[in-house]
Formats: C-alpha cells, sequence, structure tokens
C-alpha cells in the first residue's frame, strides 16, 4: 500500500474502526473450510435482499399508492404498476427483479432454514442466531404480505381483506383491530397507504437491524459446518482454528461462485418466466381490485400457503384433537418437566383447552398459523441429541425429518388449491404432524443411537 | 448425501396427491403469433371492433411502432379515439352508460391476456375460444351467449365476420338420476362474411395482439435474457477458476 494512502486508512482508523472491522468480519474471520452447497444460501440472501431494497427504492420512485379510479376507470396503483411496466424506461427489468425477487427471498431463506435444521445451526451457543433468524423470517412474511397489496389487483385486495378479517376472529378486540388495521371498514385507499409505508420503510428497518443482529450474534459464537462440530476446539499456536479459513478471500470468492450461479437460475425466472407459471405473479392479479367481486378462489403467494393449509385446517370439529394435543403435553409436562415449565403449560393449557369451548375456530386457526410460525423458534430446546448434525444423528430424526419436508410440502401444495373435504382431511394430517416433528423432538432426539462425531471437519 | 436423494424422491411422490378437478369448458389452443403481420392486422381489428366499449388505457398509441408501423399509418388507420399520438388508447365511452347498457362496465383489456389464465388454460387460449365461443340466445338481452362465459353481458361484436352459431345441447345422465343439460357443440347456421377458417386467423390475430399488448416488451424481454443468461455463464466460469485458483491450498 502506497503510503499515502496508508496515511488516508490511518486517519480513518484513528477515528473509526474499519480496520478491525475489516479483520473482525472478513479477512480474519475463520469460518470451517468445509461449508458445502447448503451454506450459500446465507450470502444469497443477502443478495437477494439488496436487490429488494435497490429495485425498491426506484419502484417508488414511480409507483402510486392511491386507491381512486383514473379517467379510464382503474385504480390509480394497477394503472401505475403496468405505467412502469410500459412507459418508464427500464421499469420492467426493476419491477420484474422485483416481484421475482420476492419469491426468491422466500426459496433462498427456506433452503437457509433448512441447512440450519439439518445441521443443528440452531443448537448452543447459537440459540440467539436462530432466534434472530426466526424474526427477519417473520418480517419478511410481514413485508411479502404489505407488498403483495400495492399492485391492487384482484388478489391483492382478497388476499389482504381474507388475512386482515382473520383479526376480527380474536375475542372481544378483534372487530375493532381489524377495523384499526384497516382504516376502513374494508380494504381500501388507507390501508393501501399503510401498507406502502410499513413496506418502503418501517418493516425493511427492522429487517436490516435484525439482519445486522443476526451476522453479528454469528460472527461473535463463529459458523457451524456440516460436521457440527466446533472448529475453535482445535487451534493452532496463533489461536486461530485448524480447521478455519478466513472468510476473505475464500469465502468471499467461492460465495461469488454461488452468486452468480443464483442468477443465472433468477435471470431464467425473470426474463423468461416471470409469471413463475401463475405462482409468482398470479393471474387473477391482472384484474384491478374490485371490492364488488369477490373472485371464486382466492389463494395466498405460494410462499404463504403452507401456513395458509394450517389455518384452513382448523374447523371446529377438529379442535377435539387439538384439545388432546395440548392436552397430551400438559400431561408430559406435569411429568416431566421442571417447576417453572410446569406453571407454563397448565397456564397455557387452561386457556387453550378451555378456550375452544368458547371461541370460534377461525381464531383457532390463526392461533394455528402463528404457531407454526412461532415454533420453528424453540428448535434450540427442543433438539435434544448429543450431536448436532444429521450426519451423526440417528434413524429416528432422518425420519422425523423426511416426514417434516414432506408434510410442509404438501402443506403448500394444499394451500394453493381450493378447499374440499377430503383436502381438508389431508391438511389436518399434516398440520399434526407438522407439529409433532417439534412436539415429539425432546423425545426421539434423545432416545436415538447417534454415531461418534469426528475430532476434526470431514469433506463430504 | 444417500439421506437428501430419498428425501428429494419422497418429495417428487408429491403431484400424486393432485385430484383431477372436474374441469368442464375446455378451451381451445391458440395459435398465437409474433409476426408483424398477424399483429397489425389484430390491431386493425382492435381498433375497429373491441376499442368502441373497451379501452386499453395502458397503451399508448405511438406504441404500435413496436409492430412495425409508422407514425403516419397509426394516424391514418387507427386513431380514431384522439389526434394526439402519445395518447393512450382510451374509449369515448361514459363508464356509467357502459354500465347500464351492459350491466357491466366493459373491462379494460390492456393486460387482459395475462388475467384471462387459469386452470382452464392459458390467457390466449381463453381469450381464443371465447371469441369464438358466441352463440344466438334468444333468452339473453343481446340475444348471445357464450360458451366460455356463460350469460355474457357483451353482444357478438364480431358476429358479420363469424355468422350466426346455435348450440346443441345433449341431457346426460349426472349418475344420480337426474337429468342435466350439457353444452355439447356449436354449429354455424347461418355463415358471416368469413369462413370458419378465416374467422379462426382472424381471432388468433386479435389474440396475438391481445398477448403483445399485455406486455409489449416481452420480445425485448427475451433477447435481453439471452444476453444477460450469456455474460453470466462466462462469469460463472471465470469466477469458478477465480475460486480454483484461490482454494488450491486448502484441503
Amino acid at each position: 500500500m502506497t503510503s499515502k494512502s496508508q496515511e488516508l486508512l490511518n486517519w480513518i482508523d484513528a477515528r473509526f474502526p474499519l480496520t478491525s472491522l475489516w479483520k473482525e468480519h472478513l479477512s480474519e474471520y475463520y469460518a470451517p473450510k468445509n461449508f458445502n452447497f447448503w451454506y450459500y444460501f446465507g450470502s444469497l440472501a443477502l443478495l437477494v435482499l439488496v436487490i429488494q431494497i435497490v429495485t425498491g427504492i426506484f419502484l417508488v420512485m414511480h409507483y402510486k399508492p392511491d386507491a381512486s379510479l383514473n379517467s379510464a376507470g382503474i385504480p390509480v396503483a394497477f394503472a401505475s404498476v403496468e405505467y412502469i411496466m410500459r412507459d418508464v424506461p427500464g421499469g420492467w427489468i426493476i419491477r420484474y427483479m422485483h416481484s421475482t425477487g420476492a419469491s426468491a427471498f422466500f426459496i433462498v431463506v427456506y433452503l437457509h432454514m433448512f441447512r440450519g435444521l439439518l445441521y443443528g445451526s440452531y443448537r448452543k451457543p447459537r440459540e440467539l442466531v436462530w432466534i434472530f433468524g426466526s424474526l427477519i423470517f417473520l418480517c419478511l412474511m410481514a413485508e411479502a404480505f404489505m407488498g403483495y397489496l400495492l399492485p391492487w389487483g384482484q388478489m391483492s385486495y382478497w388476499g389482504a381483506q381474507v388475512i386482515v378479517n382473520l383479526f376480527s376472529a380474536i375475542p372481544l378486540i378483534g372487530p375493532d383491530l381489524s377495523l384499526w388495521i384497516r382504516g376502513d371498514y374494508v380494504i381500501g385507499d388507507a390501508t393501501l397507504n399503510r401498507f406502502f409505508a410499513f413496506h418502503v420503510i418501517a418493516v425493511p428497518l427492522v429487517l436490516l437491524g435484525l439482519v445486522v443482529a443476526h451476522v453479528i450474534a454469528l460472527h461473535e459464537v463463529g459458523s457451524l459446518n456440516p460436521d457440527g462440530i466446533e472448529i475453535k476446539k482445535k487451534k493452532d499456536a496463533n489461536g486461530i482454528p485448524l480447521d478455519g479459513i478466513p472468510f476473505h478471500p475464500y469465502y468471499t470468492v467461492k460465495d461469488i461462485v454461488g452468486v452468480v450461479v443464483f442468477l443465472i437460475f433468477f435471470a431464467a425466472v425473470m426474463f423468461f418466466a416471470p409469471d413463475g407459471g401463475g405462482y409468482f405473479l398470479e393471474a387473477n392479479n391482472f384484474f384491478p381490485a374490485d371490492p364488488m367481486k369477490t373472485p371464486p378462489h382466492i389463494a395466498p403467494v405460494w410462499y404463504f400457503t403452507p401456513f395458509y393449509s394450517m389455518l384452513r385446517a382448523v374447523t371446529s370439529d377438529f379442535l377435539v384433537v387439538l384439545q388432546l394435543f395440548v392436552g397430551w403435553i400438559w400431561v408430559w409436562a406435569l411429568m416431566r418437566a421442571p417447576a417453572i415449565g410446569k406453571l407454563i403449560a397448565t397456564v397455557i393449557a387452561v386457556l387453550v383447552i378451555g378456550g375452544m369451548f368458547f371461541i370460534d375456530a377461525k381464531f383457532w386457526g390463526v392461533v394455528m398459523m402463528g404457531a407454526g410460525v412461532v415454533v420453528i423458534a424453540f428448535l434450540p430446546w427442543l433438539d435434544r441429541s448429543p450431536v448436532k448434525s444429521i450426519r451423526y444423528k440417528g434413524a429416528l430424526t432422518k425420519i422425523a425429518i423426511t416426514i417434516f419436508v414432506v408434510v410442509f410440502a404438501i402443506l403448500g401444495y394444499l394451500g394453493v388449491l381450493p378447499p374440499s373435504p377430503a383436502r381438508n382431511l389431508v391438511a389436518q394430517i399434516c398440520t399434526v404432524l407438522y407439529f409433532l416433528f417439534f412436539a415429539l423432538m425432546p423425545i426421539y432426539s434423545k432416545l436415538e443411537s447417534t454415531k461418534p462425531e469426528p475430532e476434526r471437519v470431514t469433506w463430504k | 448425501m444417500k439421506f437428501l436423494r430419498s428425501l428429494a424422491a419422497a418429495t417428487l411422490m408429491l403431484p400424486l396427491l393432485a385430484t383431477a378437478s372436474d374441469v368442464e369448458i375446455k378451451l381451445d389452443k391458440a395459435p398465437v403469433s409474433f409476426d408483424q403481420k398477424a399483429l397489425q392486422h389484430g390491431a386493425k381489428l382492435f381498433v375497429n371492433y373491441c376499442l368502441n366499449c373497451h379501452g386499453a388505457s395502458s397503451l399508448r398509441y405511438n406504441r404500435l411502432r413496436d409492430i412495425g408501423l409508422t407514425e403516419d399509418q397509426i394516424r391514418d388507420n387507427l386513431m380514431f379515439t384522439t389526434d394526439k399520438i402519445g395518447d393512450q388508447m382510451k374509449v369515448a365511452l361514459p363508464r356509467d352508460d357502459a354500465k347500464n347498457w351492459f350491466g357491466a362496465a366493459p373491462p379494460d383489456l390492456s393486460v387482459i391476456a395475462r388475467a384471462r389464465a387459469s386452470e382452464l388454460g392459458s390467457g390466449p387460449d381463453w381469450l381464443y375460444s371465447y371469441l369464438r365461443g358466441f352463440y344466438r340466445d334468444a333468452e339473453r338481452p343481446t340475444g348471445w351467449n357464450n360458451r366460455v362465459f356463460d350469460n355474457v353481458g357483451m353482444p357478438h361484436v364480431l358476429w358479420e365476420l363469424q355468422g350466426d352459431q346455435v348450440a346443441r345441447f345433449v341431457t346426460e345422465d349426472d349418475g344420480h338420476g337426474n337429468k342435466t343439460k350439457r353444452l355439447d357443440k356449436l354449429e354455424l347456421v347461418k355463415p358471416g362474411v368469413m369462413s370458419p377458417a378465416e374467422y379462426d386467423q382472424s381471432v388468433a390475430d386479435l389474440v396475438s395482439f391481445l398477448v403483445w399488448m399485455g406486455e409489449p416488451a416481452q420480445n425485448t424481454r427475451k433477447q435481453i435474457g439471452y444476453a444477460v443468461i450469456g455474460v453470466l455463464i462466462v462469469l460463472g466460469l471465470l469466477s469458478y477458476a477465480m475460486k480454483k485458483a484461490f482454494w488450491k491450498d486448502i484441503h
């Protein structure tokens, strides 16, 4: 480095920890050398976040959150999206990047979470990394939900109507709450404007903060790896993990390969099938929102459908199954849990089992959907296996994860279809299996025989 | 990896869960062509027959240059609603009147080809079947009904071209002893100006134009797409070589 630039760097370092930040998070952050395919999705999620923010900024320059009708009888918001698609130079590229990015975000994040599930990335001492991640997932769902209202098509409108109406199922405060969220008696201009505000600034702000917290927490404890063993246990004379390599340049150059391969897939969808077969951009959403015309079948976008299926699965005759389920966990907690666990389980069991006699199934559907998301955050305390990685866990875990993935996919698939009695039954079975995966984890993860973990990381 | 393979296999079994839905309306495959002659013919049909009631308010007249027309050609042959080439294709018909006459204001057609896709078929397939599916029905206020869109408010605007079709119904047993009437086929009883083959071709051109109109940039999109993916593949090879070079000492 020339002395002039060194001088500048010194000047900055005396005032801001630039060099030490660079070292701490990149050039001297030691990551295990045996990351495999599944470890690309963290950096890819960051990439998609940047794509969404940058394209979003440009979309906001041309989009108008206005539900009133223009002279041709089209809602201004809907027309402004088509204006971006046609009259704004390069507008269609920006818009398709953003709409494809939304689905890509969920694909990448689901795979990123699945990686955590496979290799036990949530285990001690990475509980906070996992919890921040779960909150990011929650934020992402809120962000996607509110963003989907903005094109102001039929699915935007009725999807929001269905979801906001769910809040009215909450006892006592429900109707007022959903009115308060909408700002009107139906989804309208007030709703569109507040969702716009949340989508472009409120939620992204929280999201960015959580991403920073997620990365800081990760770098505090260090990355795990497909073997699920701590590389910090074996260090050389300089205190550097023997199986660790500096993130920069090794993983920066490796992740660049991942980024380019991802972008090839991304470009293939964006340029050749931006509708994503009707799953990324739903056909019905090309009809402008019409408060007087309810579509025969309202389907959420694909990334919400597993949880939407859980919501729909909760019918009044299904409540007794849930009561038994909660009762069983209660009894189990009374026998095995520490005093505080007994207390919490009792309070929850009394509220839920008792409540189900008085409150509508619709409300419990909402609770179920919420629980389906929140339960993921509890994984660090549910997994009691002596080993972290799937590589050394026993058959029970492998069977459980297989069932879990299949069940999640079935729920997702059912969520895009209109309901029928047979499908509802399948959804109910799958919902129970989904929760059993978590509820039984303390048992099967402890019960099964595991293989011994290696001393050092392996290449597989 | 063995575990992941079996997982993938189990997931692939999922489509078996799909139950055949009871689809009643069969759509015909629309022969969409982006040939400029076809699009220009479609544009001509559109402004003459559709634009009286339906707007295409997201499309500007001068965008028709993209289908090979000059501004003078557009101005002289296709512009009936305005004298400014940069104007949007709007209708003069007041929406309230339209609502009174037809029961519903005719929808704007800017993105209709994208909106009409459903489990029955693609958007163009729906439009192609719809525009060929009108039949005489004395019970309807307009005297027309439609095979694809039952009790449609729109009359058969292209009837002079196609002629009169009537519906032949068959009575079927639904398996529970109930007789139901099902539309079996349409029969041309009075020929129009065009032969059936000519009419189908004209509708195909019109539908092609509607598809183009749904996203005028779609051809550009694909062309840019090939270039982008080409560049990315080169970039991928280079970045892989770079990764290899950096990682050669990591074992």
